[in-house]
C-alpha cells in the first residue's frame, strides 16, 4: 500500500453480554492490541453486532481514522457478513477486514483457564493485525449472465423446474435422455401416491400440459448433454438429439401393425420390466410427450419390415448436434430403483418381486395376479438395499432411502382396497412414515395390516422355500423376539433409491461432486441446499438425495428460484478470493494446472516465457494450486502467502 | 509476547466451510480443550504449504494440527489424499531439520465434529507434553 494509504487498523472487541467477557479479559485484549504498530483504535463494546456497536466502526471509518477493521466476537458464520456490510455502508472496503472468533473458539471452550483464554484472544488478534498489514482492498468480480437456463432431466423435478423458470420469462431448454418426458414418477402410474388428491401420473401429465403451452421452452427428448464448458452466466452446452426415426405420428392401425411385425423384444422399462416391448417405443401413457413413437436402435436389427408397414418410419434421420448458451443449469437427473442381487431375500425365485415390479403389475393388469392367482398373503420386506452396514470390499448403501416406507404403505393400502381378504405383513426395521404420512401408517394399521419388527443385530429376515412357496423367517422384536415363520404367496422387496446412471454421467461431465452416497452434493445442507460448488449449477429432486414426490417438487422449485435469481438480473458478482499469479515469480512449471479441479488455470506464452493464467470466473478459491507452486508465484487473493506467514509468526510470538 | 515454554503451543489450521465450523461446534457444546492453541483459517486444507508448517514450529509453536476437510471437502473429492501429501512433505522437512515429525497431526474434522476434534486435540496436547519443547530451533527467540 502507498504511504498515504497506510493501513490504519481498528480493533473492536465484543463482550457478547458476558459470553466472552466472563472468561476473556476483554480490556487486556484491547490494551495489547493498542501496543501493536498500525493499530490506531482499539475499543471494546457490550454487543458489537448491535446497531450501536456497528456504528462505532462506521464512525471510525467515516472520520478517516480507520481503513482496516478487526472484530473479535462470535463465529464468522454469524457476523462476518454483518461487519463487512457495516464497512461498506461507511464507504470502506469490505475486504479490509478480519473476523476473529473469541467466543465459540475461545471463551466457550476455555472456561476453566481465563488467563490462557485471554492470551489466546490476544494471539488471535495479533495474527489478524499481521494479516491486515498486508491486506489490499478487493472488489467482487462482475460476470454477465445469459438469460436462459438448461434443465437436465425431464422427470417430475425437471418438469417443475422448467415450468417455474419459463413462467418467469426466461428461455428454458429441457433435455431428456429417454424418448419421452415423465421419468420415474410417471411409471408409478395409477397407484395412488399419498396424500391422495392426485396420482403421480396426474401431476406429471398436468406439468407437461402447461409446459407445452408456455412459449419459451424448447424440449429435447431422446437427447443427451454431450459437453458443458464455460462458467456461471456463460455456459456453452452441446446436446445430441438422437433421431426417433419417425417422420410423423402413425395412426392406431399402423401402430398395431408395427407392434405385430417387430420381432425384437425386451423388458419394458416403463412397467419396471413386467411386460415386454418391441424396438418400437410408444408414448407410455395418455398425455405423454412427444406423441410420436421412437425406435430403440440399441434393440433394432434393421430388418426393414416396419418401413414397409408404415411410411412414417424414416431411417434416413441423423442425430442432430445442438449448441446452446445458458446462464445457469438445473440438474434433475433423478434416481434408479435399487436392483436386488440374485438370491438377495430370495430375489429371482418365483413369488419374490420388488416393490417397483409390483407397481408395474398393478398398472399393467389393474390387479395383482401371480401365476394366474391372486395372492392371499403378502409380506413386504423393508430396507432392501438401504441402511446397510459397510462390509470390507463390498458396496453398501448406508443411507435411508426415505421414500420406500411410505411407498410400501401406499401400495399395500391400494392392494387392501382391491382385495379385502388379503393378509399383509410388513417386515420392518422401522417405519419412517414421517410427517403427514403417519396418517397412511394409521390407515394401514386400521386395515389390519400386521407390522413385524426385526432387530438387525439379531439377524435379518430370511426368505426360505417350501414346496415352491416362499416363507419369511424373522425374529419379531414386538412379540418378545419370537421367531416367526410366515408362509406367504408373495414376497415384496421394498427397495430404495440409487443415483441414476444419468446422474453419475452428468456429474462427470459437469465435474460437480457426488457425496459418499453417490448422489449429487450440495454446498451445504442447510446454508446452500440446492447449489453446487460450481456457481450457476443447481440440483433438484432425487439426483441430490432420495426423497418423495412432494419434497422433489419443493426442491425443484427451490433450484429454479435460485437459478432465476441468478440470471434474471443479467449479471452476478463473485467473491474476490481467487487465485492469482505473481508474474515475476512464475516459472511456468504447470504443476498448478494439474492440481486445479476446475480447469481454471492454463499455461500461456512461449517456451522460456511460460506463465500460469487464472480464469477468475472458474476459480473457486480452494488454494490447492498455492500449495504445489514451487516458486510461490501462485497465491490466493485475500490470503496471500505472506499474510499466512506473518500470521503464523505473529501468533507464535517470533516476530519477523 | 514470547510464548511460555512450559506448556506446548499448538497451531491449528482450519478450513472456512468444513473444519472451522467443526471447531466452532465444540464451542457451541461448551467442550474443553487447551487454550494453548491458535487457529488460522484457510479455504481448503489442501492449500497448506508444507513450509508453513515448518515455519510454525520455528516461530514458537510446538505442534501443528491440521483440521482437514476430509471427504466433506466442497472443492476436491480427493482432498484427504492431497492434504496428507502436504503433511507428509512437511514431516520430511521437519525430519531434515531434526524436529520430530509427530509434531504435525492431521485429522479430518467435519462441520459438526466438535467432540472428535476436542478429543484429538487433547490427545495431541498430551503427546506434545511428553515430547517436551522442540530441541532444535532455527529462529531462537
Amino acid at each position: 500500500m502507498e504511504e498515504g494509504n497506510r493501513v490504519r487498523v481498528g480493533v473492536y472487541v465484543c463482550h457478547c453480554g458476558g459470553n466472552i467477557s466472563d472468561v476473556v479479559n476483554v480490556k487486556r485484549v484491547v490494551e495489547e492490541a493498542r501496543k501493536e504498530g498500525d493499530v490506531v483504535v482499539a475499543r471494546d463494546f457490550m454487543f458489537m453486532c448491535s446497531e450501536a456497536g456497528q456504528k462505532l466502526i462506521e464512525d471510525d471509518i467515516r472520520s478517516g481514522k480507520v481503513n482496516a477493521v478487526i472484530v473479535a466476537s462470535c463465529s464468522p458464520r454469524l457476523h462476518e457478513a454483518t461487519f463487512r456490510a457495516a464497512i461498506t455502508r461507511a464507504g470502506g472496503n469490505p475486504y479490509m477486514y478480519y473476523h476473529v472468533d473469541i467466543r465459540e473458539e475461545c471463551s466457550w471452550v476455555h472456561e476453566n483457564d481465563k488467563e490462557e483464554a485471554t492470551n489466546k484472544a490476544i494471539r488471535q488478534v495479533r495474527a489478524a493485525i499481521a494479516y491486515l498489514r498486508r491486506a489490499e482492498p478487493l472488489n467482487r468480480i462482475r460476470v454477465d449472465c445469459e438469460r436462459s437456463v438448461l434443465v437436465i432431466g425431464g422427470g417430475i423435478a425437471g418438469l417443475r423446474a422448467a415450468l417455474d423458470l419459463a413462467e418467469s420469462g426466461l428461455t428454458v431448454y429441457l433435455v431428456e435422455r429417454a424418448p419421452f418426458l415423465g421419468g420415474n414418477a410417471a411409471k408409478i402410474g395409477r397407484v395412488k401416491v399419498f396424500p391422495y388428491e392426485k396420482t403421480a401420473i396426474d401431476v406429471v401429465r398436468g406439468l407437461i400440459e402447461v409446459l407445452r403451452k408456455v412459449g419459451s421452452v424448447a424440449i429435447y427428448t431422446n437427447a443427451e448433454v454431450e459437453g458443458v464448458s464455460g462458467y456461471v452466466g456463460n455456459f456453452d452446452v452441446t446436446i445430441r438429439v438422437n433421431p426417433r426415426y419417425f417422420r410423423d405420428r402413425p395412426n392406431e392401425q399402423e401402430i398395431e401393425e408395427l407392434k405385430r411385425i417387430c420381432s425384437r423384444k425386451t423388458r419394458d422399462e416403463f412397467s419396471f420390466g413386467i411386460s415386454e416391448r418391441t424396438a418400437l417405443v410408444l408414448p407410455p401413457f395418455n398425455g405423454a410427450y412427444p406423441e410420436i413413437p421412437a425406435i430403440d436402435m440399441a434393440l433394432c436389427d434393421k430388418c426393414g419390415l416396419c418401413t414397409k408397414a408404415c411410411d412414417k418410419v424414416d431411417f434416413s434421420q441423423e442425430p442432430q448436434v445442438v449448441h446452446l448458451r445458458v446462464g445457469a443449469i438445473v440438474v434433475a437427473t433423478g434416481f434408479k430403483p435399487y436392483k436386488p442381487e440374485k438370491g438377495e431375500y430370495g430375489y429371482g425365485l418365483p413369488g419374490v418381486i420388488t416393490l417397483q415390479e409390483l407397481v408395474g403389475l398393478i398398472n399393467k393388469y389393474g390387479d395383482v395376479v401371480i401365476n394366474g392367482k391372486r395372492p392371499r398373503s403378502i409380506a413386504f420386506i423393508y430396507c432392501v438395499g438401504s441402511r446397510r452396514r459397510r462390509e470390507e470390499g463390498k458396496k453398501a448403501n448406508e443411507y435411508c432411502s426415505r421414500y420406500c416406507c411410505v411407498a410400501a404403505l401406499d401400495v399395500a393400502t391400494t392392494i387392501k382396497e382391491l382385495m379385502r381378504d388379503v393378509k399383509i405383513y410388513h417386515v420392518v426395521r422401522d417405519v419412517r412414515s414421517y410427517g403427514i404420512n403417519e396418517i397412511l401408517f394409521e390407515e394401514a394399521s386400521r386395515q389390519g395390516q400386521v407390522f413385524i419388527k426385526y432387530d438387525v443385530d439379531e439377524g435379518e429376515p430370511q426368505v426360505l422355500y417350501d414346496n415352491g412357496k416362499p416363507i419369511v423367517k424373522v425374529k419379531d422384536v414386538l412379540t418378545d423376539h419370537t421367531e416367526l415363520e410366515l408362509p406367504v404367496d408373495l414376497v415384496v422387496l421394498v427397495t430404495g433409491m440409487e443415483p441414476s446412471d444419468g446422474t453419475v454421467r452428468i456429474a462427470e461431465k459437469l465435474k460437480t461432486s457426488r457425496g459418499i452416497d453417490g448422489f449429487l452434493q450440495e454446498v451445504h445442507p442447510k446454508l446452500r441446499p440446492v447449489e453446487t460448488m460450481l456457481s450457476g449449477i443447481f440440483i433438484a429432486g432425487t439426483a441430490q438425495a432420495p426423497r418423495g414426490i412432494s419434497e422433489t417438487l419443493a426442491s425443484a422449485s427451490a433450484a429454479a428460484a435460485k437459478a432465476m435469481s441468478l440470471v434474471l438480473k443479467g449479471y452476478t458478482e463473485l467473491e474476490p478470493f481467487v487465485a492469482f499469479v505473481d508474474q515475476d515469480k512464475c516459472r511456468g512449471s504447470g504443476l498448478c494446472v494439474s492440481e486445479c479441479p476446475y480447469g481454471a488455470i492454463e499455461i500461456r506464452g512461449e517456451v522460456g516465457g511460460k506463465r500460469a493464467w487464472v480464469n477468475e470466473a472458474l476459480c473457486k478459491g480452494c488454494g490447492a494450486c498455492v500449495a504445489v507452486c514451487p516458486s510461490g508465484a501462485m497465491q490466493l487473493r485475500g490470503l496471500r502467502n505472506t499474510q499466512v506467514e506473518d500470521m503464523i509468526r505473529a501468533a507464535g510470538g517470533a516476530h519477523a | 509476547m514470547v510464548l511460555k515454554k512450559s506448556n506446548p503451543q499448538i497451531l491449528i489450521f482450519t478450513t472456512n466451510i468444513i473444519s472451522d465450523p467443526g471447531v466452532c461446534s465444540a464451542g457451541l457444546m461448551h467442550l474443553s480443550y487447551p487454550a494453548q492453541t491458535t487457529i488460522i483459517k484457510v479455504p481448503c486444507s489442501s492449500m497448506i504449504r508444507p513450509e508453513w508448517i515448518a515455519l510454525a514450529l520455528e516461530s514458537g509453536f510446538d505442534g501443528v494440527f491440521v483440521a482437514a476437510d476430509g471427504t466433506d471437502c466442497p472443492y476436491l473429492t480427493d482432498c484427504t489424499n492431497r492434504t496428507a501429501k502436504r503433511v507428509r512433505e512437511a514431516q520430511e522437512l521437519l525430519s531434515n531439520k531434526g524436529i520430530e515429525p509427530e509434531r504435525v497431526k492431521m485429522a479430518a474434522i467435519c462441520s459438526v465434529c466438535g467432540e472428535a476434534f476436542t478429543r484429538l486435540v487433547n490427545d495431541f496436547y498430551s503427546r506434545l507434553m511428553e515430547l517436551g519443547p522442540i530441541k532444535v530451533r532455527t529462529h531462537e527467540e
